[in-house]
């Protein structure tokens, strides 16, 4: 290391370094108090309780262009201020000033030689022994670099505020337009079916997408009954044009030809050529037909596409899947096959539709998948009392699963209400 | 709806005395009035309250709409005399306050008596033939300085956060918080102090009229002072020896004479 202090030896010629430091600040100090009074680097005034102006320094005079004449006894300290600097001063700064006797920092304007000079102002009431005010007491700081600055900062927050309304008026006009069109994809409420009992729930992911699942129940012909369950791949205004296609197409596909392998068909055929030359949009749905009998049951036929098998809960509280193995999703490929199934709803069975946001919806500590195995289970705990009673349960169970539940979710749920029990007293009279 | 709370309403003094509703103006609250209110109280019964929007009225209670005009505020003088059950009050109001005074008692006129106007002013803004001493662009310059000083270079100015009732240094707390109010709130105010127009309702007034002016005072000059004379007929004028907008603050003794001079003579 070159560099060595010998603290035992005092420096050679330290002594005279520091009688020359002195003499320098000797002469530095030559500035009198009088002097460091006239020529500081602020303002300084002194007024009358009544604010005529008593004494006053150099620095201040020449920001102010005045001679000391002029303004000694002349003029008071409100003198010295734009009218907006005034205003200011006999609304707020007076007023505080009598009641605390000192205040520091406050903006005002002067009407400085150049034009106006924003400064920032800082007064304290000098009082005699016994407390009797006598004079105030006033500096003066140039405060123009600051106060431009914070007009541009006041700009900026102007603008921050202004574009964060616009953008929360957006915000919520979306959402409306959003809203409007997601119930346009879903019916408004379901018609009464003679002999059914039908019910549906619907869980947005977001409110901000729109979302790709969908469901209907319309009537076909002499007492017929058409319903469909799907869910578009992905979310948002794409997913949600290919989901009113293929609501609109099941539709009136279903009034041509009812049979669900030949609707689905349809479907395929629309989708795959709509979709076919750009980002191939495809879904999943499970279309059927409802044929009440004149007995009080329902015979049911049904086919999927790609969607996970519809479930039945029995009159006997058993759940069981009605298995559609085999269905491809529909839009991928130009011809696909459905798979079509039948069985019979006696009065107390109801048949549930989902989409796969309840089945992936993650559970547990380890954010296990849901499963269908789990959702037969849960269903054959209910006590088959009806599809309202059903989408009450799942609906709740959906909520139980708060965050783990992160996909649109729809429900669709009909069944044939049991027989009323007859009282037993009603056969005694 | 709990006016006095709304209102943060006072009242000391002669509980069964004459009653005087202080009234404070644009920048300050009820504080405005400390240094006469104690003498006021030993004769008469006093009720100080803050409009809402300044002061520690219930901010929460504010709207914007109501208070854009001088009625919002006169309705605050209503509801309070209501609810308190006043009956024959003298109202002193300061600035724009007397203003606000002549609105509530043409609108009350059994409950207002008596108009008290300190440092009154009718209109702000110079007019065909009429000097009130500020131009529009003025009131402008004066809604700037309370931006800038709402950046918050003072404490004195910016809102301060209430701490802990329960602590004892809460009058210093007081006294800080002194004039600092919402800065939209204070925006509103200052607008519809200084570019309202109140000519027309200086007419309405029928109640016995004290008018206080300062010898010298950059918000109400003297001519205005005149003018509201002249306007109110039977009204008494009396010029204090005081300087600024404030002669409560800057001359109480003065100020508290003359009013009570003027109660006396009314009786």
């Amino acid at each position: 290391m070159m560099c060595r202090i010998d603290q035992s030896e005092p420096e050679p010629g330290g002594k005279q370094d520091a009688d020359a430091t002195d003499a320098v600040f000797t002469s530095l100090l030559e500035d009198s108090a009088e002097e460091l009074y006239e020529q500081a680097p602020c303002g300084y005034l002194s007024t009358l309780m009544d604010g005529t102006i008593a004494k006053i320094n150099t620095t201040l005079l020449d920001w102010l262009g005045l001679a000391r004449s002029e303004v000694v006894g002349r003029m008071r300290f409100t003198d010295l201020l734009t009218v907006g600097g005034k205003l200011y001063h006999e609304t707020h700064f007076a007023p505080l000033l009598q009641m605390k006797g000192e205040i520091s920092g406050i903006a005002l304007d002067i009407k400085a030689a150049g034009g106006r000079m924003p400064a920032l102002v800082t007064s304290k009431v000098k009082t005699s022994e016994d407390g009797e005010p006598l004079l105030i007491r006033t500096t003066v700081f140039d405060a123009r670099d600051r106060r431009a600055y914070e007009a541009e900062l006041l700009r900026g927050r102007r603008a921050a505020e202004e574009a964060r309304r616009q953008s929360e008026a957006d915000r919520v006009r979306l959402q409306e337009a959003l809203a409007v069109l997601q119930q346009s994809l879903l019916p408004a409420e379901l018609p009464v079916v003679p002999g059914l009992e039908a019910g549906s729930y619907y869980h947005t992911a977001s409110p901000d997408l729109l979302g790709g699942d969908f469901y209907d129940l319309f009537p076909l012909d002499t007492g017929r009954w058409a319903f469909f369950l799907g869910d578009v791949c992905g979310k948002g205004p794409q997913a949600a044009a290919v989901t009113s296609l293929a609501r609109y197409t099941l539709r009136a596909a279903a009034l041509h030809d009812a049979d669900p392998v030949t609707v689905l068909t349809t479907l395929n055929t629309v989708l795959h050529e709509r979709y076919a030359s750009g980002d191939g949009r495809y879904c999943t749905a499970i279309f059927g037909i409802l044929h009440p009998a004149d007995d009080g049951h329902v015979d049911l036929h049904l086919a999927s596409g790609g969607h996970p098998s519809a479930l039945i809960q029995r009159a006997d509280g058993s759940a069981g899947y009605l298995p559609t193995p085999g269905g491809l999703l529909i839009g991928v490929l130009p011809r696909a096959p459905f798979t079509a199934a039948r069985t019979r709803l006696l009065p107390g069975d109801t048949l549930l539709l989902y989409t796969d946001g309840l089945t992936e919806a993650r559970t547990g500590p380890d954010r296990a998948l849901y499963g269908e195995d789990a959702l037969r289970a849960f269903t054959a705990t209910q006590p088959p009392t009806g599809p309202k009673d059903l989408i009450t349960a799942l609906s709740g169970l959906l909520t139980s699963f708060g965050n783990g539940l992160d996909d649109d979710t729809a429900l669709l749920a009909l069944g044939v209400p049991a027989p009323s029990p007859t009282p037993a007293s009603a056969d005694l009279t | 709806m709990d006016v006095r709370r709304r209102n943060n309403v006072t009242v000391t003094g002669r509980a069964d005395g004459p009653v005087l509703l202080l009234a404070h103006g644009f920048g300050c609250d009820q504080n405005m009035w400390r240094l006469v209110a104690p003498a006021l109280a030993e004769h008469y019964q006093v009720v100080l309250f803050d409009y809402v929007g300044s002061g520690r009225a219930d901010p929460s209670t504010w709207d914007e709409r109501r208070y854009s005009s001088l009625e919002g505020y006169a309705l605050d003088v209503m509801e309070i005399c209501e609810e308190l059950g006043l009956r024959d009050v003298t109202f002193v109001g300061h600035s724009v306050s007397a203003m606000v005074g002549v609105l509530a008692a043409a609108k009350a006129p059994r409950r207002i008596s008596r108009l008290v106007m300190v440092a009154p002013s009718p209109r702000y803004i110079d007019d065909d033939g009429y000097r009130g001493g500020f131009s529009a662009e003025d009131i402008d310059e004066l809604l700037e300085s309370l931006e800038s000083n709402y950046l918050g270079w003072s404490a004195a100015m910016a809102p301060v956060i209430m701490g802990n009732a329960d602590r004892p240094e809460l009058g210093q707390e007081l006294t800080a918080s002194f004039c600092a109010t919402d800065l939209d709130m204070a925006r509103v105010f200052a607008r519809t102090t200084f570019l309202s127009d109140s000519r027309k309702d200086l007419e309405t007034v029928t109640v016995p009229t004290l008018i206080l002016e300062c010898r010298q005072d950059v918000i109400a000059p003297r001519e205005v002072g005149a003018y509201v004379r002249d306007v109110i007929p039977g009204s008494r004028l009396v010029t204090l020896e005081a300087t600024g907008h404030c002669p409560q603050l800057s001359a109480p003794q003065a100020t508290t004479g003359a009013i009570t001079d003027f109660l006396a003579a009314a009786r």
